[in-house]
């Protein structure tokens, strides 16, 4: 069964008096567990469609349905209660909270959830341990590394357990050796099931998908099924 | 971690612009603490001034043919019979709305009396009352302690050549002089002062009153208010208030309270003001982190909450520091404004309570807008990266 399906997508912006259309009747089914890679050179609408998905964008035609959820049918405070329990995000340059420590940056998704403070800390705990980092747990973001930022950003994500992690150019801050790390965390967590969509410009991590979208001028161009081994 | 972390932690990275925030709503705080302070000096001095001035009220039987001169004592020929005063009219003065702010109630008995050929004015009175009503009192002597115990006017004392401790023959019954006032300029210095229940044992009326001498505070309501809830109760008096010079005091005081409304208002909208800006700018500084938490699930609700939270906490802290400096301000200003020697600082829980929620009240309403705006930011936008 289909987590995401989106029909008929069409997605313009007007600058000025000027529309530019950014995604054109992309249609694409997205199963549970799936690991999607999208690619595409700059303006091609891989941010576009990420923010789409993401519930973050309205679009200008078509529906997208999350697990049965047509998500712009909802309220704006729907939507964000959607996102809040289905999505986790990994935004470029990490985008963490400068004033908050690493473990209070990972429990933030948490903060307007009435868990109880013990259980969201046991929660992060658990979850920087995970990527390597509950010993860091009570230092600022400005007190470590990029890598190790990435790293605080993958487990702020992934707190709430949400079924779809989105991750937007998730190494492009970071040098080789370190990408690559990141790249295996998120192997892993797919292998453990988690579905991943991921936007990249690098062909090596998009290898690490099992299916690789390519965008150019807000058409799917390819879609092209099967990983390739790393 | 609860959104109440966010705003505290927040709060404490911005420490330079929360410095501001705190300063601009603490002048404002400042301002209407120092005078409101001042103005209560005031009050506390009129208040003063009224209970050392005496009575300030006069409840007399109403009569229309009745000329009235407690100083002149022209009380012969009065028409007291059908709507004198009694001692049950005390009880009743001591029951009104306001009665806390009555101090003293004296009650009087006024009448005559032949003294070796002279007709000397008698005065009934309740001792305990009548030191308290007149605190400029100086006696040679003692206040009399018993019915059989008199007080002597300076000026009726020479005439008779009598001193403490003689004795005078009142409608047969022989009464020692306990004490002698020192000349007082008033009427006071013409009258033989006794005990009401003698005067009206002599006299024959019983329970009777010619006149009762009120002294009211007036703090917190204007006297005209006294004598109209007075005069409700006993509608057979005609009460009046004496005007006296601390009426211009009294207006003076208004005339200072409407300048402190104004000067409050002015200084609180300017502090709004710097609250607003700032945290306008802080709502605008913060766009990425706002599109960040929109972004992970917060709904508008939650980043208002965390607005209002900072407004909250920065509020309460102006609340209570402009408490505080403004108590040290109007000690040192106060006097210089008002030529009133300043006390001891009181503090005072309510007014420091009010402080802290005007101070609150205010940082809320003035970070509305920027909670708004904030709330309403495109989180696409916010995350231009994304």
């Amino acid at each position: 069964m289909n987590l995401i399906e989106i029909r008929g997508l069409n997605k313009i912006y007007l600058f000025g008096e000027e529309p530019v259309r950014a995604l054109c009747n992309v249609n694409l089914n997205i199963p549970r567990g799936e690991f999607l890679s999208v690619m595409g050179p700059s303006g091609s609408g891989k941010s576009t469609l990420l923010t789409i998905l993401g519930g973050l964008n309205h679009p200008t035609e078509g529906e997208v349905v999350v697990d049965g959820i047509p998500i712009y049918k909802l309220s704006l405070e729907k939507l964000a209660d959607f996102r809040r329990e289905y999505l986790g995000f990994i935004f470029q340059s990490f985008q963490l909270i400068p004033y908050l420590t690493v473990i209070e940056n990972v429990m933030l998704p948490l903060a307007v959830t009435r868990m109880s403070k013990g259980r969201q800390v046991a929660i992060a705990e658990d979850i920087l341990e995970r990527v390597g980092l509950k010993e860091k747990q009570k230092r600022l973001p400005d007190q470590l590394s990029g890598g190790e930022q990435e790293r605080v950003a993958i487990a702020r994500a992934l707190v709430n357990r949400p079924p779809i992690l989105m991750a937007d150019e998730p190494t492009g801050n970071l040098d080789t050796r370190t990408g690559k790390e990141i790249m295996d965390l998120f192997k892993a967590l797919h292998q453990e099931g988690q579905t991943i969509i991921m936007v990249t410009h690098n062909p090596e991590n998009a290898a690490y998908g099992t299916r690789t979208l390519l965008l150019r001028d807000g058409r799917v161009e390819g879609d092209g099924v099967g990983r390739r081994e790393v | 971690m609860t959104l109440k972390d966010i705003s505290i932690n927040n709060l404490r990275r911005r420490k330079g612009k929360v410095f501001f925030l705190v300063l601009g709503l603490t002048i404002g705080i400042t301002t209407v603490v120092t005078l409101i302070t001042i103005t209560r000096m005031m009050n506390e001095d009129i208040a003063r001034k009224l209970d050392e001035f005496g009575a300030n009220i006069l409840v007399i039987p109403r009569s229309d043919d009745l000329t009235f001169s407690y100083g002149g004592m022209t009380i012969g020929g009065v028409t007291m019979d059908a709507q004198s005063l009694k001692e049950s009219d005390i009880p009743k003065i001591r029951q009104i709305e306001v009665r806390e702010n009555i101090s003293t109630v004296s009650p009087k008995l006024l009448g005559a009396v032949e003294l070796e050929g002279k007709k000397v004015p008698l005065v009934g009175v309740l001792f305990s009352e009548e030191v308290r009503l007149k605190k400029w009192w100086k006696i040679h002597g003692t206040v009399p302690k018993s019915p059989d115990e008199v007080l002597l006017g300076n000026e009726v004392a020479v005439r008779l050549f009598k001193s403490t401790g003689d004795f005078l023959s009142i409608h047969g019954k022989a009464v020692r002089i306990s004490g002698i006032l020192e000349e007082t300029g008033s009427q006071d210095d013409v009258l033989i002062f006794a005990d009401l229940p003698f005067v009206q044992a002599v006299m024959n009326k019983p329970g009777a009153l010619s006149l009762i001498e009120v002294s009211a505070f007036c703090n917190t309501c204007p006297i005209e208010e006294i004598v109209h809830q007075v005069s409700k109760q006993l509608p057979h008096a005609k009460v009046t208030a004496i005007k006296q010079t601390l009426q211009t005091r009294m207006e003076t005081l208004n005339r200072f309270k409407r300048f402190s409304v104004g000067i409050s208002v002015v200084v609180l909208l300017i502090g709004s003001i710097i609250v607003f800006t700032n945290m306008m700018a802080s709502v605008n500084e913060r766009s990425r982190e706002i599109g960040i938490f929109r972004a992970i699930g917060f709904r508008k609700s939650h980043v208002m909450r965390i607005i209002f939270l900072e407004a909250v906490v920065v509020g309460l802290t102006a609340g209570a520091l402009g408490y505080l400096v403004g108590l040290g301000v109007s000690r040192f200003v106060g006097p210089l404004i008002t030529g009133i020697r300043g006390g001891p600082i009181h503090l005072d829980p309510l007014l420091a309570l009010g402080a802290m929620l005007l101070s609150a009240v205010l940082g809320v309403a003035s970070s509305a807008y920027p909670a708004i705006h904030a709330s309403k930011m495109d989180p696409t936008a916010a995350l231009r990266s994304l």
